[in-house]
């Protein structure tokens, strides 16, 4: 993918991957969220840095925690947000993309977060905006959900710091996972240790070797000595075939016990970007352990798109005035 | 940068004798007030530390608190995003105390609009009093400061103010105006 999401200056215009993105700027990312996590001890949990910015989340696929955790992100810095579900409004009625898109841009929109479920979605959106407007890639099909990893990114460098010193093993369904695939590009560059997948065959991608991971079937093997477990939902909805026997079955070979965290380094947390199904992908008392960092995740999602969304509209400020 | 075309002293300050003259005015405004003390990043940290080791650690109640008002800034859409900042440093509740309010130098007043609308998202202090090292002309807002070290009169009005931190070895100030070709 051509890096059109950055300006020539090399600053962050748009969000629609990791793939391409230096190792400073991700610093820079976390390093800004961590300045905006301080936010939540105080009595007012927002700054006026975007006051007077129009963000608009597109959502054309369900969400929670990101749509949510974006439209507090959004509001914590001062901007005027709204979520928009898209697939029961004006394209049910048979209005184009492109014709909504020009619609919202003409309301004067800054900013738009956009989760779809095509692949590619976002940055189709990207290129045909008003140059003063970015996007955000807030998942898009099978492709990527660049902020999901860097909060993931983040709730590691948290607990463990130097990445160059870390195994991460990555569990269950990366096949279609967006989250997996950023998940992978954003420890590369970080310059993790190693990174692991673990799974079926049927649920690990066939360019498992481009990715520069190491692949495991066997989740004994593959969790030994790991500093990180992240665990995936298995995605039944964008499955096409019989790639899964049952979940019960699953879950008894893929499924995270205590008994296989145990392989893990005593250390080891276990992540999830949610939302967990019990007793498939992971163990409810895993899930709510000590080792478990999960729901920290979701907090530190909005410290992460606060940085993000404040990069990308600080980025080219000249144009501030531009309209569609 | 270029190199500056030409550059004049315009006032040599010594620091010791400001900042113990300022200390004095602030001992006699605050004095039984158990005042907080805050400086604004970085300008203002440095010039509150020292005023802190004048008028002793027990003159103020708890550590310095420092204010970085990046996020407050009302310059966000001309100039952007500013490179990294250190995130303010309240380290106490600042609901109903006395504020001392720190910084280098007074100038248009918008840093100062920026650290009381950011001091009022933690609390509503009693009140704050607002100590600079030095007042320059050139004010764009109606904010004063109650306690000045050293006021400056710049009649032409160049395109850079330099002044260097001064070393602890070497307390005096020189303010330079320099212009560019």
């Amino acid at each position: 993918m051509t890096n059109n999401q950055l300006t020539e200056s090399g600053k962050l215009k748009h969000f629609l991957t990791i793939e391409g993105l230096k190792r400073d700027l991700l610093t820079d990312i976390m390093d800004r969220a961590e300045q905006f996590s301080s936010l939540s001890g105080r009595q007012v949990k927002k700054v006026p840095l975007l006051r007077g910015k129009t963000i608009m989340n597109l959502f054309f696929e369900d969400s929670t925690r990101t749509r949510t955790t974006f439209e507090l992100a959004a509001k914590r810095l001062s901007a005027d947000v709204m979520s928009l579900n898209i697939n029961t409004s004006a394209t049910s009625k048979g209005e184009s993309l492109l014709d909504t898109l020009h619609n919202l841009q003409a309301m004067h929109a800054d900013m738009f977060v956009v989760r779809h479920n095509e692949s590619g979605a976002a940055e189709f959106i990207a290129q045909h905006v008003a140059p003063h407007v970015s996007v955000i890639n807030a998942g898009d099909g099978c492709h990527a959900h660049p902020t999901q990893a860097m909060l993931d990114m983040f709730t590691i460098r948290r607990h463990k710091q130097h990445f160059p010193d870390l195994c991460v093993a990555i569990v269950g369904d990366v096949l279609h996972s967006r989250v997996a695939r950023s998940q992978i590009q954003a420890l590369a560059i970080l310059g993790v240790g190693e990174v692991r997948i673990i799974g079926p065959q049927t649920l690990l991608p066939t360019d498992s070797q481009t990715l520069g991971v190491h692949v495991y079937h066997d989740m004994e093997k593959g969790l030994k000595d790991v500093d990180v477990v992240i665990t995936l939902r298995l995605q039944f909805e964008r499955m096409q075939g019989a790639l899964l026997p049952s979940p019960q079955e699953y879950y008894e070979s893929y499924g995270l016990t205590q008994a296989k965290l145990d392989l893990a380094k005593p250390d080891a947390i276990v992540m999830h970007p949610g939302p967990i199904n019990r007793g498939v992908e992971i163990a409810s008392s895993i899930a709510d352990g000590p080792q478990s960092v999960i729901l920290e995740q979701v907090t530190h999602g909005i410290a992460v798109r606060m940085a993000v969304m404040s990069m990308a509209l600080g980025s080219q400020p000249e144009q501030q005035d531009k309209t569609a | 940068m270029v190199e500056p075309a030409m550059t004049t002293v315009i006032t040599d300050i010594n620091i010791q004798q400001t900042l113990e003259s300022m200390a004095a005015e602030i001992r006699q405004t605050l004095a039984g007030k158990q005042p907080l003390l805050i400086g604004i990043h970085s300008g203002g940290v440095w010039v509150a530390e020292e005023l802190a080791k004048i008028l002793g650690s027990e003159f103020f109640d708890g550590d310095l608190g420092v204010l970085n008002i990046a996020y407050y800034r009302d310059d966000f859409t001309r100039i952007g995003m500013h490179p990294q900042v250190t995130p303010s440093d309240l380290p106490f509740p600042v609901e109903d105390r006395h504020l001392l309010l720190i910084d280098d130098v007074l100038y248009s007043g918008r840093t100062i609009r920026a650290a009381l609308n950011e001091i009022f998202d933690y609390g509503r202090p009693a009140s704050v009093t607002l100590a600079v090292l030095i007042k320059r002309n050139g004010r764009e807002l109606p904010v004063q400061a109650d306690i000045i070290g050293h006021t400056l009169e710049l009649t032409t009005r160049p395109d850079r103010l330099n002044y260097a931190t001064p070393m602890a070895s070497n307390l005096s100030l020189k303010i330079k105006e320099t212009q560019h070709d």
